[in-house]
């Protein structure tokens, strides 16, 4: 696979960055690096902005103020193409207009990596086909994809966005839609590449998988506040439960802090 | 994306070459298809290089051509919108061109006049929908398909007008144009050019066209400029089509049909699909502009009306049958 060895593996920094949100003020600026090995997990209530700030990430957007750097280069100096051989995305919501199997949705992930009048070749294949088997999905692979459930389709999507191999991963809740089996085989899968080198940063819903999982956390409140840091600093009860103004139980399982809603 | 692309295309290269001799082949005068062969050596009868190379060759290229860049456009134009149900005259442009031609036929012009401004009203339409479309902010493939609905029905009641103002002499000219129809069609050379340049161009941007197919979002997160991709997409989808329409009319179902049939056989690589849309529009035109010429001659049926009753039947067949 030596033809599609990346150059270098660029670490994505956000400085002073202000996500833009049509008809909300300014929120607090976002000043942080995501480093190789590191998991990071967004948690916030809804429309506090997670998916407007990873497509934001992703260049997908515009943010209202400041800039992203791939090591010292800003991203607008890149190529679309150049930025998604370092940057790759799975949405939160997805549209299968025409039909297509679940080996051709894959393969689409190796689109950056291949000129324009190139086939996708034996090794693609073989890239596409080890993701499907890590995301357990690999069995379908003949399958229309819009004949697939809801879990499984979350499942090729993440396959999709392992064949296309960048090296930072923006996912946008990764396990909705996962049986309890597979979000932690997705969530083991997501450390393991962090591990390798890769890094991660994920908008989640589920502050335990956070809690088991994430390294790093981002808190983004519905009023424009966010703050950040390591897991341990941030996960306290006092903030979550501002975060989403609920009352929280806590519970120590496994050396970890396990978060149960109260009834009140 | 992973199916062989040479099979299919070389399988769809031998039916049309099948069909158009078999095209140049049958008519008043019947030639059989060794006659044919030995006319395109340079041999044969004088009165059998009349019949081919002067009169119908040029209309079954025609024909080919014409089907050929409608169902590219069609192809084209569902992938742009992301609509299975758009063809090459979803946006107004037929309409735009019949106005064009129906105005210059009214004023007793004739042949390349009525050519030229058929040419003139669908470049017309495609600038007056992308513009109204694009409005004050960005369009959306459903912004746009909404204005070209629009702007079509608009053309639908000038077209109307026209007709009920014409003399009556000039109206079986006129409802032949509406039908589509090929027998006026006389210079097939740059149909055929633009179809093989448009092909070239097309097919290696196939993969890119596959990646769109699956949304703007997901284009753009895998490396794609999307919105100068969809610029082309549509200034050759309207360029393919006003040709088409210039050289024949306004010919239905074909740009719709064709990309679907293929779809429904072949999968939805675009790489596979556009270049066997060229060969097997080309086809079905050719074959229907054949039946068009014998069914009831010497009398000739418009051929929108034989490819409608041809593809209709077969595309509910296979609709029915797949998945």
């Amino acid at each position: 696979m030596a033809r599609n060895q990346r150059p270098s593996m660029q670490t994505l920094s956000a400085r002073d960055l202000i996500i833009d949100i049509p008809g909300r003020a300014d929120g607090y600026p976002l000043d942080l690096t995501i480093k190789s090995g590191q998991v990071w997990g967004v948690l916030g209530p809804n429309g506090a902005g997670k998916t407007t700030l990873l497509h934001t990430l992703a260049g997908l957007r515009s943010p209202r103020a400041g800039a992203l750097y791939l090591d010292d280069v800003t991203t607008k100096a890149l190529k679309r193409r150049a930025l998604s051989q370092q940057l790759g995305l799975v949405f939160q919501d997805r549209q299968d207009g025409f039909p297509a199997t679940v080996l051709e949705t894959a393969l689409i992930g190796r689109h950056p990596w291949l000129a324009p009048w190139q086939m996708e070749g034996a090794d693609d294949l073989a890239m596409a086909e080890r993701s499907l088997e890590a995301l357990d999905v690999l069995h379908l692979k003949d399958r229309l994809v819009s004949t697939l459930s809801g879990g499984e389709r979350q499942r090729v999507a993440i396959a999709t966005l392992m064949t296309q191999s960048p090296h930072t991963w923006l996912l946008d809740e990764p396990t909705n839609h996962l049986d309890l089996h597979h979000q932690v085989a997705v969530m083991k899968l997501l450390t393991d590449r962090a591990a390798a080198g890769n890094a991660i940063f994920m908008c989640l819903h589920d502050l335990n998988l956070a809690a088991r999982w994430c390294d790093h956390i981002l808190l983004m409140y519905p009023n424009g506040e966010a703050c950040w840091g390591s897991a341990e600093r941030m996960l306290v009860p006092n903030a979550l439960e501002r975060l989403y103004n609920q009352e929280l139980a806590t519970v120590e399982v496994d050396g970890a802090p396990f978060f149960v809603p109260r009834r009140s | 994306m992973i199916r062989p692309i040479a099979l299919p295309v070389a399988v769809l290269s031998v039916a049309s070459l099948l069909a158009m001799v078999m095209s140049v082949g049958i008519g008043s005068v019947a030639i059989a298809p060794a006659d044919v062969l030995s006319v395109f050596l340079g041999e044969g009868s004088n009165l059998h290089r009349t019949l081919i190379l002067d009169l119908r060759l040029p209309r079954t290229l025609a024909a080919f051509a014409t089907g050929g860049l409608l169902a590219v456009a069609g192809a084209l134009m569902q992938v742009l919108l992301r609509n299975p149900l758009a063809d090459p005259y979803v946006l107004g442009l037929s309409g735009g061109a019949a106005v064009g031609a129906l105005l210059a036929m009214l004023a007793g012009l004739g042949g390349a006049v009525i050519s030229g401004s058929a040419f003139a009203g669908a470049m017309l339409a495609t600038v007056m929908v992308f513009g109204l479309a694009h409005g004050t902010g960005s369009w959306t493939p459903s912004r746009l398909l909404l204005t070209g609905v629009v702007v079509a029905a608009g053309w639908g009641a000038v077209i109307t007008l026209i007709l009920a103002i014409s003399p009556a002499r000039e109206l079986p000219g006129m409802l032949y144009w509406l039908m589509g129809d090929v027998s006026y069609a006389r210079a097939p050379w740059h149909g055929l050019g633009l179809l093989v340049v448009v092909c070239a161009l097309v097919v290696p941007l196939g993969r890119s066209l596959n990646v769109l197919a699956r949304g703007p979002m997901q284009a753009a997160a895998l490396g794609i400029s999307v919105r100068p991709l969809e610029w082309l997409i549509y200034v050759l989808a309207s360029l393919l089509t006003a040709t088409a329409v210039t050289m024949a009319g306004s010919i239905g179902f074909v740009g719709l049909v064709v990309p679907h049939m293929l779809r429904l056989v072949l999968g939805n690589d675009q790489r596979l699909i556009l270049p066997a849309c060229a060969l097997a529009g080309g086809t079905l035109l050719v074959l229907a502009d054949t039946l068009a010429r014998v069914v009831i001659a010497p009398e000739q049926l418009p051929v929108g009306v034989i490819t409608a009753l041809l593809g209709v039947p077969t595309f509910l067949y296979l609709l029915y049958r797949s998945r």
